[in-house]
């Protein structure tokens, strides 16, 4: 039985990954290295203004200050960052050539990715916003957003369109101080999405960025901004995939969210990154910090991701309750396989009165993996009534893999009510063998199981992206058992 | 009459210990046979090598199906192919409701006999009939896979199980165990109800109990790895007055 077992278990490997190809474009890429030339040098093929330059020199000059952090429970080879490139631009084209014709075989990319960019093709009710590289290929819906006021568009054309607005909120949630690898981004960043919702409109659609990355020993480092006014609403999907490398590559991106009185935010991610393969060989560092400040009374922002590729995460994406009355909402399901490793949850600050936070975290771990959830519940003084729920969850296929879970509390504020729960539960081949007794092959018995472990995160996520995440965690458990 | 099942001198062990010491077993088409013993016979084992339990290792003999190699098939084949377990130990399943669960047994049921998959609408009237049979609350039917039933509603669950998937051999081990009297009428008539002519079945049991609500034709004692006596009806009244000594220890 035990041999059987590990057998069943062990299989979890060498699935094809469905994204794993390559797009043979004509690609712009600087060479690799990271000095202040480099720096200038991106901001000059962004013709960016000189305030946006000296942002990203003085997030430079304290990057080279830092050390990469080693607190997570993660082991990262050393990164070499001259051996970098920080800049990829596959929409390659003559200054005078500008906003014209996208090359043929980018639009073909995406629409291999299902992700097509022509509007009469385009998913209903969706705006995307397509990143290829460290350049938005194209943003579809612009104008129809625009009649009410919304904004979406790339962040490169935000800084030359929307100066002001990105201005005031660029780096107000995540300064460039915040971390290393938030100093990194804010020096480096290329593309990303920028979003603004006036006052009082429900934006009528799903706003998504779908961020590609394609060429080789590049990094990608986007950047995005949203905005929501006073009574505003937007629900923004974020999708993320790259081609299979033996190399790693290092994604590093900021999410900035700004939710204003009475306003809500939803974000949603399902993140693919090539996890690497079954020898843990190649695969995306996935290094980002994302976070939102619900600055507003009333304010609310709902964080869904589900988390099944990347070699290594690192992603903790954190609401500040500054409202009063202002809402968090954190739910996650992080699957690791074969030598893929997870480190992720939140942070949840509560510093207005009456604020209220939830926390689901589901982690599945297969293969050699290792995952963990880190959480942070900080309850200020002044933060009267704050309440918090936390639901930790870990589930394991077979025994060589690991689920660790990391609860902070920092409570400063006598009458918070803060509840936190964990389970870890193991698929056991008595379920799988029921399943199988009746008639339920073992793949699709896991997918069950997974699916349903995972149902409470996975009811969050808009309708389309809810049937794409099923699917994905089917898949990216497949090979586990056999 | 063509044989259903023939099983022949089948020997099994687990973690390298034998239980199935050579049995011989042949269940034709409409049968009903019991087969009963003292703790620790091998009733089990054999309903879990015939149904495919990877913890088991069968190391000699061959059973026959329908004409085929029944061993050489996959747990999830055997199902296909018409064998069906009433487990004596439902395990739970969270998170997967009873609903999904059956949708995808029966379609992949489905699926390996060349049928297109079950429309919702079709499904969902044979869940509400199937369950009438065996008065199942449509709340359970809601719920996970046996998490939070009772004793007798895991049992229930199971015939109800049954009823959805309409094997040829139903294998029922223990299924009067942890029943009350009224929970043993509602599945014994749900397994009667069941029954059809070409349709067989195994009753493991310790007991003479269920043996009033579902009549076998052929009654087996199973002992030590091997049947020891193969009887009518009457060998079930016998052992429930005699007791298992008589076998153990024949004078």
């Amino acid at each position: 039985m035990k041999k059987k077992n590990n057998n069943i278990f062990k299989k979890i490997a060498d699935k094809a990954y469905e994204y794993g190809f390559f797009s043979n474009v004509n690609t712009d890429i600087i060479e690799s290295g990271l000095n202040e030339d480099v720096i200038r040098l991106i901001s000059d093929k962004k013709g960016e203004p000189e305030w946006m330059l000296e942002f990203r020199l003085q997030a430079y000059r304290y990057w080279q200050t830092l050390k990469m952090p080693e607190w997570a429970h993660l082991k990262i080879p050393p990164i070499d960052y001259q051996a970098i490139s920080y800049y990829a631009d596959p929409t390659k084209k003559s200054k005078d050539n500008k906003n014209k014709e996208i090359d043929p075989e980018l639009m073909k990319t995406f629409e291999k990715l299902g992700i097509p960019l022509e509007e009469r093709l385009a998913l209903s009710g969706t705006a995307v916003d397509a990143v290829m590289d460290s350049v938005s290929v194209k943003t579809t819906f612009k104008e129809e957003l625009k009649e009410k006021g919304i904004i979406f568009c790339s962040m490169s054309e935000a800084i030359h369109e929307y100066p002001d607005l990105v201005k005031k909120y660029l780096g107000s949630v995540v300064n460039y101080r915040d971390n290393f690898f938030a100093a990194l981004n804010s020096a480096v960043f290329s593309d990303g999405s920028f979003v603004y919702i006036p006052k009082g409109v429900r934006c009528p659609m799903e706003l998504s960025t779908y961020f590609r990355i394609n060429a080789a020993n590049t990094g990608q480092f986007e950047r995005t901004l949203i905005v929501a006014d006073d009574n505003s609403y937007v629900s923004y999907l974020e999708g993320c995939t790259a081609p299979m490398r033996d190399e790693n590559q290092l994604h590093a991106a900021i999410v900035e969210i700004i939710v204003c009185e009475n306003a809500e935010v939803k974000y949603s991610t399902v993140q693919n990154w090539y996890p690497g393969n079954a020898e843990g060989e190649g695969g995306v560092y996935n290094f980002v910090t994302k976070r939102g400040d619900c600055r507003g009374n009333n304010s609310k922002l709902s964080w869904t991701q589900v988390e099944t590729g990347s070699a290594i995460t690192w992603k903790y994406p954190s609401c500040i309750l500054r409202g009063d009355n202002s809402q968090g909402e954190f739910y996650s399901v992080a699957v690791t396989n074969n030598y893929q490793q997870a480190d992720t949850g939140t942070k949840m600050i509560h510093l207005g009165r009456n604020t209220r936070s939830t926390i689901i975290s589901k982690g599945i771990s297969a293969g050699k993996s290792q995952n963990s959830y880190r959480g942070l519940v900080r309850v200020s003084k002044n933060a009267d009534n704050a309440r918090n729920y936390s639901q930790c969850d870990s589930l394991l296929l077979g025994s060589q893999c690991g689920a660790h879970t990391f609860p902070y509390m920092d409570i400063h504020n006598d009458n918070a009510v803060i509840e936190h729960e964990a389970t870890t539960s193991k698929i056991s081949e008595e379920q799988l063998f029921y399943c199988n007794q009746r008639g339920i092959g073992t793949e699709e018995a896991i997918g069950l199981i997974v699916n349903g472990y995972a149902k409470e995160v996975l009811n969050k996520l808009p309708m389309e992206f809810a049937i794409e995440a099923q699917k994905l965690l089917s898949v990216s458990l497949e090979g586990s058992v056999g | 009459m063509e044989k259903l099942i023939e099983i022949k001198n089948l020997h099994a062990s687990i973690d390298g210990k034998e239980i199935l010491k050579g049995i011989n077993l042949i269940v034709n088409p409409g049968e009903v046979h019991a087969i009963m013993g003292p703790n620790g016979s091998g009733k089990s084992t054999l309903s879990n090598v015939l149904v495919g339990h990877p913890a088991y290792t069968v190391t000699e003999g061959e059973v026959i199906y329908k004409g085929e190699n029944l061993l050489a098939l996959s747990p999830e084949e055997r199902s296909h192919a018409g064998i069906f377990l009433s487990f004596q130990y439902p395990v739970e399943i969270a998170g997967v409701s009873m609903t999904n669960f059956m949708r995808a047994a029966i379609n992949a049921k489905r699926e390996a006999h060349g049928e297109p998959a079950m429309s919702a609408a079709d499904f969902l009237k044979l869940m509400r009939e199937k369950r009438a049979l065996v008065n199942l609350d449509s709340k359970l039917a809601n719920r996970s896979v046996n998490e939070g039933f009772s004793g007798g509603e895991k049992k229930r669950n199971e015939i109800f199980q049954m009823a959805m998937l309409e094997p040829t051999l139903s294998i029922l081990d223990e299924t009067d165990s942890g029943l009350d009297i009224d929970a043993l009428r509602i599945v014994a008539e749900g397994v009667n109800k069941l029954k059809r002519p070409e349709t067989s079945t195994i009753v493991i049991t310790h007991y003479q109990r269920l043996l009033d609500y579902i009549k076998p034709d052929i009654v087996h004692v199973l002992y030590n790895g091997k049947i020891v006596k193969t009887a009518g009806p009457e060998l079930a009244l016998e052992l429930e007055e005699r007791g298992y000594d008589w076998i153990k220890n024949p004078q």
